[in-house]
């Protein structure tokens, strides 16, 4: 949040519509992405109740546990749910990609495409999460034995609720979460965490406002939850009458069930491709395909090497948790800043912030060549007339915004205007490639704020984790306990 | 009977008084610069029916899925004089509980009086401090001054006596997974833990015993994992503590309050009742929408007269602190020239909007 965010929800107050606060898309959007809209029974740490999902609008697929206590009923569902989407996995495959040999001459592919997964909001990928984590360890063979596809699918669920945390990753996306990085309503983050109150806002109905628009979705009678909680007046007068006339073996209890589970999901998952539609309509940032291609990369690791691997661990080993801390971190840095070099409206929080500057030339020596050196170097200098509260200190390295590669570093700070010193981006002779240095009047943009402005750290292999976090580790092997843990 | 319960009798309309909760205390000190909140809080007021008078119905509906999950859980934990409770206190913290007494004091039949429960809580309590004797007691009943008022906590907690300390125990029908909860849920039961632990440590300064005859570390006990066994972790409430003490000493004196409202304003329910709980003014924020059952009707309000806090705090506070959202948008378009004070804010909002502006201009 900043006051240009801030700026944005109160003009969105008094025009009663949201207000965009990017200019691009900065997710990736797959063609046919898996939407997901799970129901959860209250209460429980993450018992399933019903699920709507499909790739297509038109043909949205219903799972359904109609006694969620049930432990085989429970089991039954995952074995649904694990068919529909391990399909949507290998079906998202697309072909494979030779890349040049790694380092130490490994093959290495990648896969053309790679499988996405939407949710309505965070809850919805928490869910996920936790579905992953009580599927993942179960047996197929031996006592409390589990269809093939359930430890398969909780494994899958699970690096899927990783990657999500992966600043700048859309293999799994919360809705919710990716509307709210494009918009900005005239309402607070609670309320926004409303699905449908969150597009009302941003695509209201024919002949309604934002307001008016947020006003009935806030009514679960007409806009039910977009789950995973249920709406607790459905529960009470609808779901548990339902539930006990199938306890009873009561005729069509099961069809009555499904029925009424259908008109709690069928808003939401309508909710959801209006979102896709909204999202497509956007045009796709500059970077969002070289952070897919990072997703796919990821991907295919996984895909490739599922076959060898065990169930992810209930809690990360020290080393590995400390790799994904540093490559959490670094993603968020290029991410942000990305993000700015994609889209002016982000920039413009880097420039409010003072860590980046806008303007127009007002004075270039392009060809001027620093000669203190053993060598002369093409060092061109340019005056930058700015309104902008620069706040970045003399020496500081920046690049251009519209061209990362020109880079240079400020010489000197005056009022309303920055003296910058050109040093790399020029091409490799004494005078700069023609159209590289900008000319007096044109208008530029510099940030300080660098994607990659950290090296990957080296962490030590898990035979050598150090005493100090414990010393090295087993591999996780799972148990006959994890297998026959309880999902009452 | 003082002015003040006079006053506060007269603003509940007749009506009995509600008990405070945990959650309402801890609610209350979320927002303690509510004087709405404040006022029919100590009046006991049921805001509940308050709201729905007003047309604008809390939306805190329970399943009863999750109660009776919630129930069976507390029952099965605490079956045969808490058996499996302390079989998890014994092994999984390794605790040597000796021998155990257990204790219900909750009302045994017939309708006893809040302030007969609390004596034979306080009675009880005083000789377990004294003698050193009895484990557990369970459903205590304890009192708290909220805003120079006594509120009757029922908590939902046992009081759990060992080696001579006694120690929360709350029972939460959430469940810790792989070690882990969901952080919302253990912060609203730290904060919950937090009002008992300093409800019962005024209570033991009153009997004479020290204070830290209370500990500040609680027992959490949640279904482990997916299962219905419970699991027992051990919660260190000194931030809340503090938190709490200090919000309680901030909370603005519900008789100070009282002398600025009009002498015959009620809560009673009646055509006046909208215009009597505007009489009482209201800090909204986002997150009453979570604990205050009047939160609907005074997000309405607080809408209809753009305020920025409706947004958030955080947008009221990069806003510097401008309470309107017209003067806002007045001040970021340059047609209000800004007061010295809000000279900073002004220049920042101006320059919000024109990079906004620019950057638009120049997508488009």
């Amino acid at each position: 949040m900043s006051a240009l965010t801030s700026l944005a929800q109160l003009q969105a107050v008094a025009t009663g519509r949201a207000q965009p606060i990017a200019t691009v898309r900065h997710c990736h959007l797959a063609e046919a992405p898996l939407v997901m809209v799970p129901l959860k029974l209250a209460g429980e740490a993450a018992a399933p109740l019903a699920m709507m999902l499909g790739t297509r609008p038109s043909d949205p697929t219903l799972l359904v546990v109609p006694q969620p206590r049930n432990r085989d009923l429970r089991f039954a569902f995952a074995a649904d749910l694990a068919k529909v989407v391990l399909d949507h996995i290998e079906a998202s495959r697309g072909s494979v990609e030779q890349l040049p040999p790694g380092r130490d001459g490994e093959e290495r592919t990648r896969y053309s495409d790679a499988p996405q997964l939407l949710v309505p909001n965070r809850g919805g990928v928490a869910f996920l999460r936790l579905l992953g984590r009580s599927t993942r360890f179960r047996r197929t063979e031996g006592p409390y034995a589990v269809d093939a596809a359930v430890p398969a699918l909780g494994r899958w669920l699970t690096w899927f609720g990783e990657r999500h945390d992966h600043p700048g990753s859309s293999l799994l996306l919360a809705m919710t979460e990716v509307l709210r990085l494009h918009w900005a309503t005239g309402q607070s983050a609670v309320e926004d965490g409303n699905l449908a109150a969150l597009l009302g806002w941003i695509d209201p109905p024919e002949g309604m406002d934002g307001p008016a628009a947020a006003a009935r979705a806030e009514d679960p009678v007409v806009c039910p939850p977009a789950g995973p909680a249920t709406d607790p007046t459905f529960d009470n007068e609808v779901l548990a009458p339902a539930m006990a006339a199938y306890q009873q073996n009561a005729p069509q209890a099961e069809e009555k069930i499904r029925a009424a589970l259908e008109s709690q999901l069928a808003p939401t998952w309508e909710l959801m491709w209006r979102g896709v539609r909204l999202l497509r309509a956007l045009p796709e940032g500059a970077s969002v395909p070289a952070r897919w291609e990072r997703d796919r990369d990821a991907f295919t690791h996984f895909h490739q090497t599922f076959g060898e691997g065990y169930p992810q661990a209930r809690r990360d080993p020290p080393v590995r948790a400390a790799r994904r801390l540093h490559e959490l971190e670094r993603a968020q840095e290029s991410y942000e800043a990305q993000r700015a070099f994609d889209d002016p409206l982000v920039m413009a929080e880097h420039r409010l912030a003072g860590e980046a500057f806008g303007g127009v030339v007002t004075e270039c020596d392009p060809t001027r060549l620093d000669e203190t050196g053993k060598r002369p170097r093409l060092r061109p200098r340019l005056w930058v007339r700015t309104e902008d509260p620069v706040r970045l200190e003399p020496g500081t390295t920046v690049c251009s915004a519209d061209r990362p590669a020109l880079k240079g570093r400020v010489v000197k700070l005056a009022e309303g205007a920055v003296l910058l010193e050109l040093t790399g981006g020029m091409g490799r002779r004494l005078t700069p490639e023609p159209g590289t240095v900008p000319q007096v009047g044109d208008r530029v943009c510099f940030t300080s704020r660098v994607a990659d402005s950290w090296g990957v750290a080296r962490f030590p292999d898990r035979e050598e984790t150090p005493w100090t976090h414990g010393g090295p580790t087993e591999d996780y092997v799972p148990t006959d306990e994890d297998a026959a843990e309880e999902w009452s | 009977m003082t002015d003040t319960a006079l006053a506060l009798e007269r603003l509940r309309g007749g009506a009995p008084p509600r008990n405070h909760d945990a959650r309402t205390i801890a609610a209350l000190t979320a927002n303690p610069g509510c004087a709405r909140r404040g006022v029919m809080d100590a009046a006991g007021v049921d805001k509940d029916a308050v709201a729905r008078a007003l047309g604008f119905p809390a939306q805190f509906g329970q399943s009863q899925f999750a109660i009776t999950r919630g129930n069976a859980f507390e029952a099965k934990v605490k079956a045969d004089g808490c058996a499996e409770l302390l079989t998890l206190l014994r092994d999984r913290l390794g605790l040597t509980v000796p021998e155990v007494s257990y204790a219900d004091l909750e009302v045994v039949g017939g309708n006893e009086g809040r302030e007969l429960r609390y004596t034979r809580t306080r009675r009880l309590l005083a000789r377990a401090l004294e003698s050193g004797e009895g484990t557990l007691f369970d459903h205590p009943l304890l009192r708290l001054d909220i805003a120079g008022q006594p509120a009757y906590l029922e908590p939902d907690v046992i009081a759990f006596q060992l080696g001579g300390r006694f120690h929360v125990i709350e029972i939460k029908s959430f469940a810790v997974i792989d070690g882990q909860a969901e952080p919302d849920q253990v912060a609203a039961a730290a904060r919950q833990s937090a009002v008992y632990v300093l409800a019962l440590r005024r209570l033991v300064t009153e009997l004479g015993a020290p204070a830290d005859r209370v500990s500040h570390e609680v027992f959490l006990v949640c279904p482990e994992n997916f299962s219905n066994r419970p699991t027992a972790s051990l919660l260190d409430v000194r931030p809340q503590l503090a938190v709490l003490e200090r919000q309680l000493a901030r909370l603005t004196r519900v008789d100070r309050i009282l002398e600025t409202l009009p002498d015959d304003l009620t809560f009673a329910p009646g055509e006046a009742l909208a215009d009597a709980v505007r009489a009482v003014e209201a800090r909204y924020a986002p997150e009453c929408m979570s604990t205050c059952e009047m939160a609907f009707f005074c997000r309405d309000e607080a809408r209809a007269c753009g305020s920025t806090g409706a947004l958030g705090r955080s947008v009221r506070d990069d806003l510097g602190g401008v309470e309107s959202i017209g003067t806002a948008l007045a001040l970021a378009d340059g047609t209000m020239e800004p007061t010295p004070d809000l000279a900073e804010t002004a220049a920042q909002l101006r320059l919000a909007a024109r990079l906004r502006r620019e950057a638009l201009d120049g997508a488009a």
